[in-house]
């Protein structure tokens, strides 16, 4: 159960003015169960990548293996690859359109070919999970608030039951606490069933704190697949491509510039706590 | 497939057609449509084609160019010679079987009005290939300025066609978007019938429409926001100002419109190739 | 410049048939002081009303009750509605929903053009608005083309062509990538700078408004906190609790005040606590 790129390329508009190579030899392997991250600045073809996952752009050349089938070989149900593989798009309150909530939800379920009542079993499991209220169910979709509207667009993939879900960006333009909401409601998921999640951001601070492993993409290319404590070292490397490391790291950084030797692998604000009070207690003791 | 229209594109390049007067090039291309239509003899359609040719030179547009925006009408094309050439009837009978009959006056009509379609068409796209939707917007409310006095909005219409020109590649690329998302739920868009398929199209339409609604309000807002109150007091960055080359190109418009009447209709070259 | 006495504004709830059936109040007796040339933030939870506050400004709006006051005029008199409008300029969220024009210049040209300005003055304040926002090389673009962060440089761009004397910006960088959201602060604060304009930001990014003369917050159409940024944010508790968020560096040392640290109130920057880390030891 994984998902493996072979020296996969993709070339948008190929033959014409507009061509423009947007992924260049991309090897990568997403084991089953991961929480993986994905971050690059816009253009850097992460976006397309995703694309990539449940075949709705087909490389132009390379290999997608998905559980260790050629996704590109002759016959293979591009269906049932997309009903495994669940992609959340940016904004995806944007493709909402039924009268109410749960027959929206029902959508993706129906599409599958359930049953009416396996639709709306699987829609309501669904509207748990994104934590929406039960009295909103029968509302149109269209009354809801930008943070519910994203939940039940969320619940519309979640309905599908599948074993990859992919995000992209699902906190785009949320305040902050519906952004913490709905990363913590994605990491919940996560750790309940055995999906695998793989999370489109900008956020080195939400990736530093959900994922347990980090690919970072620039210019079509793969910079860095590691733990993100591990990429986050490269903070300087990240500068350049116009990205940068989450804030507590450059304070940690800082301090020991300052003379204070704290260990600089800190990526999240509770880690920095427990390591600045390790290293004064130590000091004090001294 | 929408990336192969190119009939409405502009086309940047330096040349003299680019920098005329849009209300010239507006002008001139309707005069030159409809001096398709005021000759009969091949004298006319040789001196259209040699108009036409010398303005593609000079308008420095590639003719593959061109000739790319000619596909998407090809359907239109074929249906329209067929008509002519079946059912004119008149002359000397060509070929004969069945209900079909090809008469000599049906096939003169038919690849006559293939001529002219397809110059009909190579001429208005020649107008936006070089002239910008900004120019072109501008050139149709100055020359329906005076519509004005009977009560036609003109401002409100050329404002409203450059705003569409502006949101067109926005919402394709919207549309792309829906879809997508809406295939990776699921949905089935290619197979089914006129029906199903039609029906297929609700998941997309309704957020798209949605989409649309959002955006057109925003932008009012944004509008307003920035002190517009419709055509009233307002000034032009870009105001419309004749050049030499304008009258030239007036002139040169002019000279082409009598010879082609004059030559085509009464100079005797009825040549009938056939 | 701006000012605000006791406004309130209702929305009228209507059913399916378009009869009023009740109002909901987006604003509740709001007042708010914004002095010529200050630099302000109203930050808040998507829905507090800090939008519809801001739509006011621009008289997008006009009050239900109470009163709101631009450069000293009253905006709920219909006869200034235009010179408000022109004080005040305004930028919005979504950055393709607010380029009128299908070339950059001439999308900068818009306000002008609306305000009645003679040409050559139009493309001397174009030119000298392009530049400002560092925009000047892409004139002949179409906005298309551009990032999002470029596409708010245009829009503000536009809005300072019209010589506002104060630049309301509502959101401006809630749906850009980080690099967008830099340049479009980078370049609110360059034009302060230049042009002495008031600023009045409205986000929910607590980074952006660390550089801010005073920070108002709202809640359910209240402001509920006001004061400078290092009083605001050394109210980590209670800001959690309006749904928002502060820098890291001010949770940090929250959090490390929480475990028995002395430090001082309201950090904002990581340069502070570090030095502030160092000083304990």
């Amino acid at each position: 159960m994984s998902i493996k790129l072979e020296h996969l390329n993709y070339v948008y508009s190929q033959g014409t003015a507009y061509e423009k190579k947007a992924l260049d030899d991309i090897c990568l392997e997403i084991p089953h169960g991961e929480f993986v991250g994905i971050i690059g600045h816009t253009g850097s073809g992460k976006s397309t990548l995703i694309q990539h996952l449940n075949g709705l752009l087909r490389a132009t050349s390379g290999e997608l293996y998905y559980n260790g089938e050629n996704i590109y070989g002759e016959g293979y149900p591009m269906r049932e690859l997309r009903n495994e593989v669940g992609l959340v798009f940016q904004y995806p309150e944007h493709q909402l359109f039924e009268i109410d909530v749960l027959t929206d939800v029902c959508f993706g379920p129906k599409n599958q070919g359930l049953s009416p009542k396996e639709c709306k079993e699987r829609a309501l499991e669904a509207l748990r999970l994104v934590g929406l209220k039960e009295k909103y169910y029968q509302s149109s979709p269209f009354e809801l608030s930008g943070g519910q509207k994203r939940r039940v667009a969320i619940a519309g993939v979640l309905a599908m039951r599948p074993k990859v879900l992919v995000l992209d960006e699902p906190t785009a333009g949320l305040d902050p606490k519906g952004r913490d909401d709905i990363l913590n409601q994605i990491a919940f998921l996560h750790k309940e069933s055995d999906m695998t999640v793989i999370l489109v951001s900008h956020s080195m601070e939400d990736i530093a704190r959900y994922a347990d492993r980090l690919i970072v993409m620039n210019k079509g290319r793969v910079m860095y697949h590691d733990e993100p404590k591990k990429v986050f070292e490269h903070y300087q490397e990240l500068e350049k491509v116009g990205l940068a490391a989450p804030q507590v790291t450059y304070i940690m950084h800082d301090l020991v510039k300052s003379g204070l030797l704290v260990r600089t692998d800190v990526t999240t604000v509770s880690e920095a706590a427990d390591e600045i009070m390790r290293v004064l207690h130590r000091e004090r003791e001294e | 497939m929408i990336r192969d229209i190119t009939i409405g594109q502009y086309y940047p390049a330096k040349s003299v057609i680019h920098r005329l007067d849009p209300r010239v090039k507006l002008t001139s291309t309707l005069l030159y449509l409809i001096s398709l239509f005021l000759f009969k003899s091949i004298s006319g359609y040789l001196i259209a084609t040699v108009f036409l040719a010398l303005v593609i030179r000079v308008s420095r547009v590639p003719l593959s160019f061109i000739v790319r925006g000619l596909k998407p009408v090809i359907m239109l094309l074929m249906i329209t010679v067929l008509f002519n050439l079946f059912l004119t009837r008149s002359g000397e009978v060509l070929f004969h079987a069945w209900i079909f009959t090809i008469t000599e006056g049906g096939l003169v009509t038919a690849v006559y009005m293939a001529v002219r379609l397809i110059y009909l068409i190579i001429g208005s796209s020649l107008m936006t290939f070089t002239t910008t939707p900004n120019e072109l917007t501008d050139g149709i409310e100055a020359l329906l300025h005076p519509l004005n006095k009977v009560r036609v909005p003109v401002h409100e219409v050329a404002m409203m066609m450059s705003i569409a020109l502006r949101f067109i590649p926005i919402l394709l690329e919207e549309t792309d978007k829906i879809m997508k998302a809406q295939i990776a739920r699921g949905a089935d868009l290619e197979s089914g019938n006129m029906i199903q398929r039609a029906k297929s199209m609700i998941p997309i339409l309704v957020p798209l429409f949605v989409s649309a609604f959002r955006r057109a309000n925003d932008l009012a807002m944004a509008m307003e926001a920035r002190c517009y109150r419709g055509g009233e007091g307002r000034t032009k960055m870009k105001p419309l100002r004749y050049r030499s080359r304008d009258y030239t190109a007036y002139v040169v418009m002019a000279v082409y419109l009598v010879t082609v009447v004059v030559i085509g209709r009464y100079v005797p070259l009825h040549v009938w190739v056939f | 410049m701006v000012r605000t006495e006791k406004l309130v504004f209702e929305y009228e709830k209507r059913d399916e048939e378009g009869n009023v059936i009740g109002t909901s109040r987006a604003i509740d007796q709001v007042d708010i002081d914004v002095k010529e040339g200050q630099f302000i933030a109203i930050l808040g939870h998507n829905g507090s009303g800090k939008s519809t506050l801001a739509k006011h400004i621009n008289a997008i709006l006009v009050p239900t009750e109470g009163t709101m006051w631009v450069n000293g005029r009253n905006t709920s008199d219909p006869s200034e509605l235009w010179n408000v409008r022109q004080s005040a300029g305004m930028v919005f969220q979504n950055p393709d929903n607010q380029i009128i024009g299908t070339v950059v210049e001439e999308d900068v040209g818009f306000g002008p053009e609306n305000l009645g300005v003679p040409t050559d003055e139009i493309w001397q304040r174009v030119e000298e608005s392009l530049k400002a926002v560092g925009m000047i090389e892409y004139r002949h673009h179409s906005p298309n083309k551009l990032s999002g962060g470029q596409k708010q440089r245009v829009a503000i761009a536009g809005v300072v062509a019209m010589e506002p004397k104060c630049i309301v910006l509502d959101e401006p960088t809630a749906m850009l990538d980080p690099v967008g959201r830099r340049e479009v602060l980078k370049t609110v604060q360059k034009l302060r700078q230049q042009k002495q304009v008031t600023v009045i930001l409205i986000t929910h990014y607590m980074e952006e408004v660390v550089d801010a003369d005073k920070v108002y917050v709202m809640d359910h159409g209240h402001v509920v906190m006001a004061g400078t940024p290092r009083e605001i944010f050394s109210r980590v508790d209670e800001l959690k609790s309006y749904r928002l968020d502060v820098p890291q560096a001010t949770l940090l040392a929250d959090e490390l005040k929480k475990r028995g640290l002395k430090l001082s109130d309201g950090i904002l920057r990581k340069e502070e606590l570090v030095r502030a880390l160092c000083q304990l030891n």
